[in-house]
């Protein structure tokens, strides 16, 4: 490596040996300085809720935290778009010494007489939680007055990770569950939980089972609507794809209405074809299960063509990926490799030590793993494994760039959907435009030593 | 399109923020401004001191507006630290910051938590320098987001520069400090060339354009090439004046004090239209004592040539302005000089610089200025004026979709488009340059609406 790497980062870096499973020291507050790649715990909530779209979002503080999440996520609604704007308390010194819960309820009151929504989340920042404003009771106060669910969803940035932001979202979705009238449900039917509607991924997913005649009574919270949150206690089964972020309410909702969870994923043909297969395998009808086998197969010899030909085209590429959550990278490392990609480096932000194991089970021998990195790291490990490919998000593109390395945005600003049959496909699309253009033959990395005079980046 | 002379006689409105909710909102916070002036110094890396994610959300915006890597440290508060106060965590991110970047400087900027909790950084900052012996230059500036927008973080950020290592009082040296407000680095690249046409050197704080703008690497750099050198910092109160390209709020606070430690100040604001530039242009000439470089005149004139080839089209053209106060101003009076119609002038901003700024225009000139407002407030603005074309960042896009009516991205940030860097705003060949986009916009917006279009102008 060309730098060195932190010493309080030294057990969250691994190379992947087959001789034996090393634990990373995972899951904790990320080092102080070393440019976390990161976002904090409102994140963690703001981004699990954002796509209910009939739901008002309002952020409890100064303007800053809602003017970064404005619009920030790609996930699209069929209908309303309430999700899509922005709403702060813009919290001023008054605020910040008499306390906010005044300018809270007034904006609480504004918004909803305003854009008459199903439900309202507020989400607590930095401030509110050191000031103690008594958010509960505003909402409670609300509540009763306007008749809709007003939830305060408490996941102040400093209170731990964006993990912790996860488990306060699930808990804010678990009081709406079960209030509403689910007796109308199929008795073949889940709750697809972890899809977020980026580029219109749940549409694709639905419109799976809706042919193999499973009726998908929620997505939490891809397209989401309050009513249909609901009811979700009323399906047969959850099948959880982000399980990162969604596992604490499969867990409760298993608890709370005996509904079992399945961990499945969307990205890759392998994973989606197992998706569907052990979704109907739990839906005990022969007719869901003929209808999953024919879909799957029509779907795969459609595809598979120009799949083949993305692979000829990436036969021996590179690639790097870092996202959110373990359970996408599983899924990369097996679509890359059907496209004929190798895994050099892979990581996540908020990866547990089992997901870490599971990481390295899957991967090659000597990948680098990366728990919570930075940019140091990234750029060193891009070079050091001379990946062709990084898959990403917004944070970690220009890193690639400026290496003149392939990037392919797998992050929740994608416009491309990814997910499914059809999203495999885009998928192999991205990765061979981006791994094959020809631009890079100029780049200095590939140029470096070949004698062009102009080789010289300085 | 109604003529200009008709609202001669209107008052100017001035609305303000709501007592609720603020809906889509006009400005970032300060930190932000604060990280982005700090990219401006050769060597030297932010530090946020508080929660992870503000540093994280302050990244992912800068870089894309910018494309370009953009590290910003923070000391990541957790609970502990929000109740006992940060002063560990800044100590060990200054130590990995410096363990992993080498930096020749480290700000710090506050957060809204560190503020609220009270933590006194200077404090801090003098007890890590004592504890480690370490002579690295530190600069604070306290930037709570609860008073002010990432305009006031950036401004204030340039003023802790100056105030800290800006202190070299020896002989006069021929060279021009340059302070602009939050512009593009090509912006930053003409402002520099406009000063060395004139034959002195120029001390632009600051400094951004390399570090934002950069060339492709095959070697990675912690910290990328470009930025102003701190020994040129530290010369600045001996240069010849201070030229400040920022009229509105507090930001000519930095070259007050360059002027009280021995650089007289010029407060010009930006230089967008010909009357603007050629005050910036005038300045330069009598502080140098040098003509005007031809290639200056070139410029000049051409833009005088595209307004007379370009007038008709936007003589009377209603324009919804908004963004920070400094371009809004800017743009309002290059607007007025082309004989187009600011119908309103927004920013996000709540120092009442906007307001301000714009007093001095003939009564008449603006019909409305919304201070320290949102975007849904512009929204109602557009009902009520109904403007032919708007200008400013790319938040406005779902605004001008929504109306059926251009948006002419200029300023910060647009995440929408590629090449925010290299917009060129500033100087006769900035102007032209907008002109163009200008009249050509509404140009499109003609053929757009006519049901056979046409091939001349």
């Amino acid at each position: 490596m060309g730098f060195d790497l932190l010493k309080e980062r030294r057990a969250q870096v691994v190379r992947n040996n087959r001789s034996g499973v090393v634990s990373l020291d995972c899951n904790k507050v990320s080092a102080a300085g070393s440019v976390s790649q990161r976002a904090c715990t409102f994140c963690g909530s703001r981004v699990v809720l954002y796509p209910i779209a009939d739901a008002l979002h309002l952020v409890h503080g100064p303007v800053g935290c809602a003017a970064y999440t404005w619009d920030i996520r790609g996930a699209l609604s069929s209908g309303p778009e309430l999700h899509r704007i922005s709403c702060s308390t813009d919290m001023r010194e008054r605020e910040v010494v008499f306390g906010g819960e005044q300018r809270l309820e007034a904006s609480l009151r504004r918004l909803i007489a305003q854009h008459a929504p199903r439900a309202a989340f507020v989400y607590g920042t930095c401030i509110v939680g050191v000031i103690g404003d008594d958010v509960p009771a505003v909402c409670k106060r609300v509540e009763t007055d306007v008749g809709i669910p007003v939830i305060p969803v408490l996941a102040e940035g400093f209170r731990g990770t964006k993990r912790d932001g996860y488990n306060a979202a699930c808990g804010a979705l678990l009081r709406l569950i079960g209030t509403g009238d689910a007796t109308a449900v199929k008795p073949q039917s889940i709750n697809l939980l972890g899809d977020f509607n980026v580029a219109g991924e749940s549409w694709i997913i639905r419109k799976y089972f809706e042919e193999m005649g499973v009726e998908v009574v929620s997505v939490l919270t891809g397209d989401g609507r309050v009513d249909e949150i609901r009811r979700a206690h009323g399906a047969r089964l959850n099948i959880v794809q982000c399980a990162g972020s969604m596992t604490p309410l499969a867990k409760a909702m298993q608890e709370r209405y005996g509904i079992p969870f399945i961990r499945v994923s969307f990205f890759g043909i392998e994973d989606t074809a197992d998706a569907l297969y052990r979704t109907a395998e739990r839906m005990d009808s022969p007719d869901v299960m003929g209808r999953a086998r024919a879909l799957v197969s029509r779907e795969i010899t459609r595809v598979l063509p120009e799949l083949r030909a993305c692979k000829d085209a990436l036969a021996g590429k590179r690639a790097g990926l870092y996202v959110g959550g373990a359970f996408k990278a599983f899924s990369l490392v097996r679509a890359l490799r059907q496209l004929g990609v190798s895994v050099v480096l892979a990581g996540t932000q908020t990866g547990s030590q089992e997901e870490y194991q599971e990481l390295q089970a899957v991967c090659d021998e000597h990948t680098v793993i990366v728990d919570d990195t930075n940019p140091l790291e990234l750029a060193a490990f891009l070079v050091e494994q001379d990946v062709d490919i990084f898959i990403g998000g917004v944070k970690e593109r220009p890193i690639a760039y400026k290496l003149g390395i392939g990037f392919c945005d797998h992050n929740h600003e994608r416009k491309i959907a990814l997910a499914g049959f059809e999203g495999a496909l885009a998928f192999a699309r991205e990765v061979r435009v981006t791994a094959t253009s020809p631009i890079w033959n100029l780049m200095p990395r590939r140029t470096r030593g070949a004698g062009t005079a102009m080789g010289d980046t300085r | 399109m109604s003529c200009a002379a008709a609202k001669e006689t209107a008052p100017m409105v001035h609305s303000s923020a709501k007592p609720d909710a603020t809906v889509n909102p006009c400005t970032l916070c300060a930190p932000l401004g604060a990280a982005l002036a700090t990219a401006g110094v050769r060597g030297a890396i932010p530090l946020l001191h508080g929660a992870q994610g503000c540093a994280t959300y302050i990244r992912r915006y800068l870089i894309s507006h910018f494309r370009e890597p953009m590290d910003v440290a923070s000391s990541s508060f957790g609970e502990a630290q929000t109740v006992f106060g940060g002063e560990d965590n800044l100590g060990r991110a200054l130590d990995n910051v410096l363990a992993q970047y080498h930096p020749e400087l480290v700000t710090v900027a506050t957060t809204c938590l560190a503020e609220t909790i009270g933590d006194d950084v200077p404090l801090l900052l003098n007890r890590y320098r004592t504890r480690t012996g370490n002579a690295l230059p530190l600069v604070h500036a306290a930037t709570p987001s609860y008073k002010d927008g990432h305009v006031e973080g950036f401004h204030a950020m340039v003023y802790a520069l100056v105030k800290g290592l800006a202190c070299n009082q020896g002989a006069p040296s021929r060279a021009v400090n340059l302070l602009p407000p939050l512009v593009s680095p090509a912006d930053l690249r003409h402002l520099r060339e406009i000063v060395a046409g004139f034959d002195v050197a120029a001390i632009v704080l600051p400094d951004y354009a390399d570090r934002l703008d950069g060339v492709i690497l095959d070697r990675y750099r912690a910290l990328p090439d470009g930025g102003t050198r701190l020994v040129d910092i530290a010369s600045m109160p001996r240069a010849l004046a201070s030229i400040d390209l920022t009229l509105t709020g507090r930001a000519p606070r930095a070259s007050k004090l360059l002027a009280e430690r021995g650089a007289p100040a010029r407060v010009l604001g930006l230089p967008i239209g010909v009357r603007a530039t050629d005050v910036m242009i005038e300045s330069l000439s009598e502080l140098t004592g040098a003509g005007r470089p031809a290639w200056l005149v070139g410029e000049r004139g051409r833009l005088l040539d595209a307004y007379a080839d370009g007038h008709k089209y936007v003589f009377g053209a209603s324009v919804g302005l908004y963004g920070d106060p400094e371009f809004v101003a800017a743009l309002a009076g290059f607007l007025l000089e082309i004989g187009a119609r600011p119908v309103f002038c927004a920013t996000g901003a709540r120092n009442r610089a906007l307001p301000e700024a714009l007093a001095s225009l003939p009564a008449g000139s603006v019909d409305e200025v919304l201070d320290d407002t949102d975007f849904e407030s512009i929204g109602a603005a557009c009902e009520r004026h109904k403007p032919d074309l708007l200008m400013g960042s790319s938040k406005g896009y779902r605004l001008a979709h929504a109306l059926g009516i251009p948006l002419l991205r200029v300023g910060f940030p647009i995440h929408d488009r590629l090449g925010a860097g290299r917009i060129l705003h500033v100087g006769y060949r900035g102007t032209t340059r907008l002109f163009d986009e200008l009249v050509n916009a509404l140009l499109q917006g003609r053929q757009d609406a006519s049901p056979v279009g046409f091939s001349y102008l």
